[in-house]
């Protein structure tokens, strides 16, 4: 789909209007703090895992629609996903879910997975140092 | 309700400058050149508005040249001034219009000197910096009045005093002001300004450049002897004759209208926790354009703000890097040092005529609420601790 610069889809304002899974998760087992150099957004994803499964995700983000409604349908994307599933979620995913977005705004969508890249670093690393405390 | 706020952009067309138009589109529709009646009728016309744009900044009708608006009176003041002069250095500043700034970019390419010049945190030139870099090869000075985003109105005789001290030429800008400022090209001396008619309730396609007598400046493109052999073209009466009218209903009473709803949503806006007003105080009219409001709501993004207002039918406008094509935050509120985060929450909110006390208040609630709902989105409350996360 050809996508004229500014004119956001129909899902991307939903998910603006309507933003799901927003807020902190104050006991996170994972959190992903990314910024943007470029365009000076940034975007913090929480995640909740149980037996390997993300039972919980918020997100908070300082940015425009396309930074707000990216986060909002990463959350529900990855919600009941295991680890190695949202692992291998890429823009395009983010990006076929919102209908797309226009060239100059597909940088959110890469903010949003990098986000959650980062929870899931964040998670793994917080496991192995749990795992040699209980050593 | 639907409250437009962005009349910077462009404003709505009085229905009375609409009807008026109207009459020289349908039936004195001669060309201003002929000789028979239906081109003298037409000539009329078109003279009585000439004279009536310079009543308005005390100039002599000869020195009116009428244009298709604000972009082309400023390229025919620059590349006008090169053409004629062939080289030499050219003085701006840092806060331009791109109507200005991409036209310096392009006399550069061609081999003329440019220095733009700083201003200060309000907007205002550098009056020491426009002083030391005059020198003899300077062939104009070219300055915005009032500028588009931060409202910033600098001081007309001040630099027109300095620039004639070195012998230079003075051009500004005066798209946004014209009407809003008095302005007196006797008083000041400034050489030439630029004025559009859609910025104040006329039509777009039309505006002027005041070019004073004496001053000599080449034609950007080639025809007949119209508009004193600097604009040639047969003349859009219609135009010129809507864009008069247009300024004079812009009335002492219309612009203190403007004031007084621009300054209650100034003051309500400041009343939000962590806001802040960019560009001069809205107390002196002389020193900021009375209908511009360009305020920060930190914490939270421009472009998100204008979608949310968009939802509840309010027009506004952002210099936040989100919103340009380049992703390049505004360079004007670069240029005054705003920092990164803080240009990114910027939204301007700028009034015409047709707007209503009743709006304003409606506007003020609205974006009260969606800057509160978005501070909720974001991950910074009070402060912006840990804002510089690596990517
Ligand atoms: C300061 C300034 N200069 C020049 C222009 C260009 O005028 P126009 O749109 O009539 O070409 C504008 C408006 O966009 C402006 O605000």
């Amino acid at each position: 789909m050809k996508m004229d610069a500014f004119r956001y889809s129909k899902k991307v304002l939903e998910h603006f209007r309507n933003p799901h899974n927003m807020g902190e998760i104050k006991d996170a087992d994972g959190i992903g703090r990314v910024g943007n150099p470029v365009c000076g957004d940034v975007m913090y994803l929480y995640i909740k895992v149980k037996d390997n499964v993300i039972t919980d995700v918020k997100f908070q983000t300082f940015g425009c629609v396309a930074a707000i409604s990216s986060s909002s349908i990463l959350t529900d994307m990855i919600k009941g996903m295991t680890i190695e599933e949202a692992e291998k979620l890429t823009k395009d995913d983010v990006l076929k879910k919102l209908d797309g977005l226009a060239p100059v705004k597909l940088h959110c969508s890469v903010l949003a997975v990098e986000a959650l890249r980062k929870a899931i670093g964040d998670y793994r690393k917080r496991k192995n140092s749990e795992r040699q405390r209980n050593c | 309700m639907r409250v437009y706020l962005d009349n910077a952009a462009t404003t709505r067309v009085d229905p009375a400058v609409a009807e008026e138009m109207k009459k020289y589109l349908t039936d004195i529709y001669g060309n201003a050149s002929s000789l028979h009646a239906f081109g003298r009728e037409a000539r009329e016309a078109l003279e009585r508005a000439r004279e009536s744009i310079a009543k308005k900044i005390n100039a002599n009708a000869n020195e009116i040249v009428f244009t298709s608006g604000g972009t082309e009176s400023d390229n025919l003041a620059i590349q006008g001034i090169c053409l004629a002069k062939k080289k030499g250095k050219l003085l701006t500043s840092t806060i331009e219009h791109p109507a200005v700034n991409n036209t310096m970019l392009a006399v550069k390419e061609r081999g003329f000197g440019v220095v733009k010049l700083a201003v200060d945190s309000e907007g205002f030139l550098n009056l020491d910096a426009l002083q030391d870099e005059l020198s003899g090869d300077v062939i104009l000075v070219s300055i915005i009045h009032g500028n588009n985003e931060i409202g910033t109105v600098q001081d007309m005789k001040a630099i027109s005093e300095i620039v004639h001290d070195k012998g230079s030429i003075l051009h500004m800008d005066c798209v946004q002001s014209f009407t809003k400022v008095p302005i007196d090209v006797k008083k000041t001396g400034v050489d030439m300004i630029s004025m559009a008619s859609h910025k104040i309730h006329g039509p777009k396609g039309v505006g002027a450049l005041f070019v004073r007598e004496g001053i000599e400046i080449e034609p950007l493109f080639y025809g007949g002897p119209h508009e004193f052999g600097k604009r040639p073209g047969t003349e859009n009466v219609a135009g010129a004759v809507a864009f008069a009218k247009a300024a004079e209903l812009m009335t002492a009473n219309e612009i203190s209208k403007i004031k007084s709803m621009r300054d209650y949503l100034v003051r309500e806006l400041l009343e939000v926790e962590d806001s802040l007003l960019n560009g001069p105080g809205i107390d002196n009219p002389n020193r900021r354009l009375v209908n511009n409001a360009n305020i920060t709501f930190k914490y939270i993004e421009g472009e998100s703000l204008l979608y949310k207002l968009d939802d509840y039918g309010i027009a506004v406008s952002t210099g936040s890097a989100c919103s340009s094509r380049s992703l390049k935050p505004s360079h004007v509120l670069s240029a005054i040092g705003l920092d990164h985060k803080i240009i990114h929450g910027t939204v301007r909110m700028t009034f015409g005529r047709f707007n209503s006390m009743e709006e304003t208040k409606y506007a003020v609630e609205k974006i009260k609420l969606c800057v509160d709902e978005l501070r909720q989105i974001s991950p910074f409350k009070h402060s912006f601790d840990n804002y510089d996360v690596k990517g």
